[in-house]
């Protein structure tokens, strides 16, 4: 079933400097799709207009339509505040907000009004738990969520996102400043997920595209070049392109 | 040879930073001798009954009462209309209002209005709030002349607090379906307000310590009674010192200074209090 479903897409900046064109793409419930290629392709100014993001920055024209469930998400009469509980996105810098591990879960439902003590607990545990977490911390609900380490406060930024309870998790280069190890954790915890939600990852390496990729697009200079079940593209690529990219002639 | 040439340099460093620990301190050296001096006249005359009992005998001997509450209701009066004014005027000019003409102008008044001399509000205010808005020489007109004095102290020190606050925290309170507004009020306003509080302050004490402004606007040369509504006129720490000081003759001295010294630790008190805030925010700060 495709939960999202992107026709025509084009976006352009007054600056000029990345844009998207014509993009047609359809994506999955309950996998993870990647969306790859070198910097400046668009892959970025793509996940930020899932959520209405791009709202917040100047930009030149958008064009096309992007349906959630059957519903046009560019419609001015959107209501995006919704739209963003259920679109979720993960930056590539963990922000934690200025406040205890605890306060980042419960944020988002404050937000909505969510005072009642049972849900808010539950709504950090089920977070936590989800990023795998719950273990490392749970001891320590009310100490500064600035303290944790990178690893963690990007797990708990996933948390913070999985407390609202979206359906889609966008994450924009997850783990770009994290470890080895920290990057598998996060990793992991995206399989698990990947049953419950659909998943759009931009990866920060061609080797976590192919690792984590149930489907993967491949983006260059705004344009979709190729599109295909991620064990079908990095195996099989049938453009030449995408083929110099994924073997590293280029970007 | 070359250890020479280290050596050498070495020496003009030492010599270097102990200048600038000279100067620093030199800069130091009028405060404590503006203290020294004022405490040491002044205190003498420092007494319950001083603090407490309104002047005597055309205000040569008894107590400054009146212009300590007077000063306290003119810094309270310019509170209530500056700060809610400045703080909303400034998360507006740094979360809402986009970058244009009209806000770049109102940026230049705003830096314009700072620089004022304090009598010229105090003219204006005669004008505007005195005669044409017939508040008479009051506690209210006095007020609202402080508070267009105070208003680009606090704008400007709010805009700044706001403007630290990092943009991510922004981001990712919209991203998590929050509105501009509760991301204002639930983020950027609690980590902002340290140093709003601090330009708050500092507008305030400003306020607190001007004659000049007050003037023709709500001081009293010498009032009987304390003021009753914010109608009445009002004696002043600052303008009763310049009355005794320089208007009635046969002022014993220490009345003077100890009137200085009221006043300083008054100034003085806000100021230290704003340092602390700051401070201890600086130390809470979690990013």
């Amino acid at each position: 079933m495709d939960k999202i479903v992107i026709e025509h897409l084009t976006l352009t900046y007054p600056s000029g400097t990345e844009s998207l064109k014509d993009i047609n793409l359809k994506i999955p419930a309950n996998a993870i799709t990647v969306l790859f290629g070198p910097a400046g392709g668009g892959k970025s100014s793509l996940l930020r207009c899932l959520n209405r993001l791009n709202d917040l920055v100047q930009i030149q024209t958008l064009t096309g339509s992007i349906f959630l469930d059957g519903e046009n998400i560019l419609d001015p009469k959107m209501d995006v505040i919704a739209l963003r509980r259920r679109v979720g996105i993960v930056f590539a810098r963990p922000v934690v907000l200025p406040t205890s591990i605890r306060g980042n879960l419960t944020y988002g439902l404050e937000l909505a009004n969510e005072k009642r003590k049972s849900r808010l607990d539950e709504a950090v545990e089920r977070g936590l738990k989800l990023s795998a977490l719950w273990d490392e911390v749970k001891n320590r609900l009310d100490d500064p969520a600035i303290a944790l380490s990178g690893g963690q406060q990007q797990r708990l930024c996933l948390a913070r996102v999985l407390a609202n309870q979206p359906e889609v998790i966008l994450l924009d280069e997850p783990t770009s400043g994290l470890d080895p190890i920290s990057t598998g954790k996060v990793e992991a915890a995206l399989q698990e997920l990947k049953k419950d939600y659909t998943i759009i990852l931009v990866p920060h390496s061609v080797q976590q595209a192919a690792r984590t990729s149930d489907y993967a697009a491949f983006f260059l200079q705004g344009e979709l070049v190729e599109y295909a079940q991620g064990k079908d593209l990095f195996t099989h690529p049938k453009i030449k392109r995408t083929e110099d990219y994924i073997e590293g002639r280029f970007g | 040879m070359n250890r020479r040439i280290i050596f050498d340099r070495f020496l003009i460093q030492r010599f270097g930073i102990s200048l600038l620990t000279l100067v620093a301190f030199l800069t130091v050296i009028p405060i404590i001798a503006v203290f020294a001096y004022i405490i040491s006249k002044g205190a003498p005359a420092l007494s319950w009954q001083f603090l407490s009992a309104m002047p005597s005998d055309g205000m040569r001997a008894g107590g400054i009462l009146p212009a300590i509450v007077g000063t306290f209701y003119l810094t309270l009066g310019t509170a209530i209309i500056s700060v809610p004014l400045g703080i909303a005027a400034a998360i507006y000019l740094a979360e809402y209002a986009s970058e244009n003409w009209l806000t770049r102008l109102i940026r230049i008044a705003i830096i314009n209005l700072a620089g004022i001399p304090s009598v010229v509000y105090g003219l204006f205010g005669l004008g505007l709030f005195v005669l044409f808005l017939k508040f008479g020489t009051s506690i209210l007109a006095a007020s609202l002349t402080l508070s267009i004095m105070t208003l680009p102290v606090i704008i400007s020190a709010s805009e700044e607090a706001l403007r630290t606050v990092p943009q991510a925290f922004r981001t990712v309170s919209i991203s998590l379906g929050g509105t501009r507004w509760q991301t204002i009020r639930k983020i950027i306003l609690p980590q902002a307000l340290p140093g709003i509080i601090t330009g708050v302050i500092l507008g305030l004490e400003r306020a607190a310590g001007e004659t000049a402004p007050i003037l023709f606007t709500g001081a009293a040369f010498f009032l009987p009674h304390l003021p009753n509504s914010p109608l009445d006129a009002t004696m002043a720490l600052p303008y009763h010192l310049f009355v005794i000081s320089t208007q009635v003759p046969g002022m014993p001295i220490q009345i003077q200074y100890g009137t200085a010294l009221v006043l300083i630790i008054f100034v003085l008190g806000m100021n230290v209090t704003a340092t602390i805030i700051r401070s201890r925010a600086r130390a809470r700060r979690q990013w």
